[in-house]
């Protein structure tokens, strides 16, 4: 690590002509690779993310799953696509965090100074996430085959749930891109999301039918898009209809994409 | 021949202040220039206006000819930023950081492999190619950051800050870098505080205070700005400082500066030959000298004569 190493080899510093920069496509590829690099590198992250609904599957199957669905393996049935909706959906925050992390430690900075074509990184960090949630979502649906889960839709029925709960992610997370520039630190982008993520996926019907709740309640939780969503992917795995909660979430999906994308790409435009 | 960088009576303001008020540059290409100010000066804002991330309020600035905001990707293909803060990403590893980068310049998966470890052997990094970005020292992480701002060659390379929190050894490698750099063609834009980073590298130089060139010019032309020799005295007896500096008036006129501490004081001379006769003067008038020297003023000397206060005091930014 001398000054000679700098000097020794200076065939590298003999430096050559810039080649034509990298396509759209190729940029976001590239910085897809390196969301994956980032589950490589700090695998801590997924797990934090997908310990806590492992411990929630156990937890409401064993203790509250008699109680609730009249025995552990016949609530698993009707609680682990509600788990795998949430489980994602908390994931979702950790694109924030990451735009977050780049814009503090000045990679963003260095990504626009590139001849790329500009929305890649967020892009790019977005199709890495895919992959995340793929992850997550086998670890969760391993897990409940353990447990006893059976799903009648099969193989095809996980599929679609799995590609519909993408679907909502993809919309929520440019929400948490907006506040991942909005906020000064990876820490507060946790926070101010799980302020909002908690309500959204416990006033739902993940845990519990609507059925059991009260008038009051039941009239909020039936407008949350999770409730449609966890609807939406319970009937696809199960092999039931739900044609209307899937149009729901696309609609939804659509509406919140259509809103939070060009202010998240405007704010990611302004200067700083 | 055309300058590399010129700008026109550049203005950015961020709500009520004026970062820059008015910055007029023309850098030659194929040199190293240094932007060189306390903190909060406005050379950060500068690099960034030039490296395209920020758009000037008014005034004009063009890089390579290319407006910095109409043509801003014209800009992007011939330039290289390296930030204030290492803009590398800490959980990847050095090898997979400048895979990275060179991806996104426009290098095949194979070419950027290849690129990305003949770039950590000529600076350096290989043992420590595989480690994530996060376990390298501060000086590691500068070189990875400068490596990865040459992984196509630059027109023109910003530097900001390059050496700051480094140690003197690590400085030592980046100056001798930055030179490199040089030689082989790239025009080289760096900011410092440091006085004498801007005197060791830099061809030419602005001194920036409150968003304005205060003085350019080479490290020469400013020291000759203040006087092309001080003559620095030290007294065995602080209490004498009043009556050898009326002594060494009393021959020069006006214009002692003060020094380091209450025995000490300088006075900018145009001819060094005059020194043999102040110390005889100050030497009949009783007054003991415990140290003498002649010497060039150091840039630290120019920066108080240009705006009455010394560089390092305006620090918090």
């Amino acid at each position: 690590m001398s000054a000679d190493a700098i000097r020794g080899e200076t065939d590298a510093l003999i430096m050559r002509p810039r080649p034509k920069p990298a396509s759209a496509l190729a940029a976001t590829l590239t910085l897809a690779w390196r969301a994956m690099l980032k589950i490589k590198h700090v695998p801590l992250q997924l797990f934090d993310a997908t310990i806590t609904p492992i411990m929630f599957t156990l937890l409401f199957t064993y203790i509250f799953g008699g109680a609730l669905g009249g025995s552990p393996r016949s609530y698993i049935q009707f609680l682990l696509p509600g788990i795998l909706v949430q489980t994602v959906l908390f994931i979702t925050v950790y694109t924030g965090v990451g735009i977050n992390t780049d814009l503090q430690k000045g990679l963003h900075d260095r990504f626009r100074s590139f001849p790329i074509w500009q929305p890649a990184p967020i892009l790019g960090a977005l199709a890495g996430d895919l992959f995340r949630y793929s992850i997550a979502a086998a670890l969760i649906i391993g897990l409940g085959t353990i447990l006893g889960f059976r799903p009648a839709g099969g193989a095809l029925g996980l599929l679609l749930a799995f590609g519909l709960v993408l679907v909502f992610a993809f919309a929520l997370s440019w929400l948490w891109i907006i506040i991942g520039m909005k906020v000064q630190t990876p820490e507060s982008v946790m926070t101010a999301s799980f302020a909002f993520m908690m309500p959204l996926t416990f006033a739902s019907n993940v845990f519990v039918g609507l059925e059991t709740m009260p008038g009051w309640l039941r009239a909020i939780v039936r407008h949350n898009p999770v409730t449609h969503l966890t609807t939406a992917s319970r009937g696809l795995m199960h092999g039931h209809p739900v044609t209307g909660d899937v149009a729901w979430v696309f609609a939804a999906s659509a509406a919140i994409l259509l809103v939070t994308a060009p202010i998240a790409l405007r704010l990611y435009h302004r200067e700083r | 021949m055309t300058p590399a960088i010129e700008t026109t009576r550049l203005v950015k303001t961020f709500g009520g202040t004026r970062a820059l008020d008015g910055v007029d540059l023309a850098i030659a290409s194929r040199s190293i220039y240094g932007l060189l100010g306390p903190n909060g000066a406005g050379k950060t804002t500068t690099i960034r206006v030039l490296a395209t991330l920020l758009k000037p309020t008014e005034g004009h600035a063009r890089v390579l000819g290319h407006d910095v905001v109409t043509d801003a990707l014209l800009v992007r293909r011939q330039i290289s930023l390296t930030g204030q803060y290492a803009s590398i990403d800490e959980d990847l590893t050095g090898h997979e950081n400048l895979v990275l980068v060179s991806r996104l310049l426009g290098l095949s998966w194979r070419d950027a492999r290849a690129r990305a470890a003949e770039l950590l052997g000529a600076f350096g990094l290989s043992d420590a190619a595989g480690r994530q970005v996060r376990t390298y020292s501060g000086g590691m992480r500068r070189r990875i950051d400068i490596a990865a701002s040459l992984v196509t060659r630059p027109e023109i390379l910003f530097l900001d800050e390059p050496t700051t929190g480094l140690d003197p050894r690590s400085r030592n490698q980046v100056w001798d870098l930055v030179r490199r750099i040089a030689s082989d063609g790239t025009t080289v834009v760096l900011t410092t505080q440091y006085l004498e980073e801007a005197d060791r590298l830099a061809d030419r130089m602005a001194v920036i205070d409150h968003g304005r060139v205060i003085a350019e010019g080479t490290s020469r032309d400013l020291k000759s700005s203040v006087g092309i020799n001080t003559l620095h005295f030290h007294l065995t007896d602080p209490g004498q400082r009043a009556e050898a500096q009326a002594v060494v008036s009393g021959l020069l006129g006006d214009g002692t500066l003060p020094g380091a501490d209450a025995a000490a004081f300088a006075i900018k001379v145009a001819d060094a030959s005059i020194a043999a006769e102040l110390l005889g003067r100050l030497a009949r008038a009783q007054i003991g000298v415990a140290d003498f020297s002649l010497g060039a003023p150091s840039l630290d000397d120019v920066f108080f004569a240009l705006t009455g206060r010394p560089a390092q005091n305006e620090s918090a930014a």
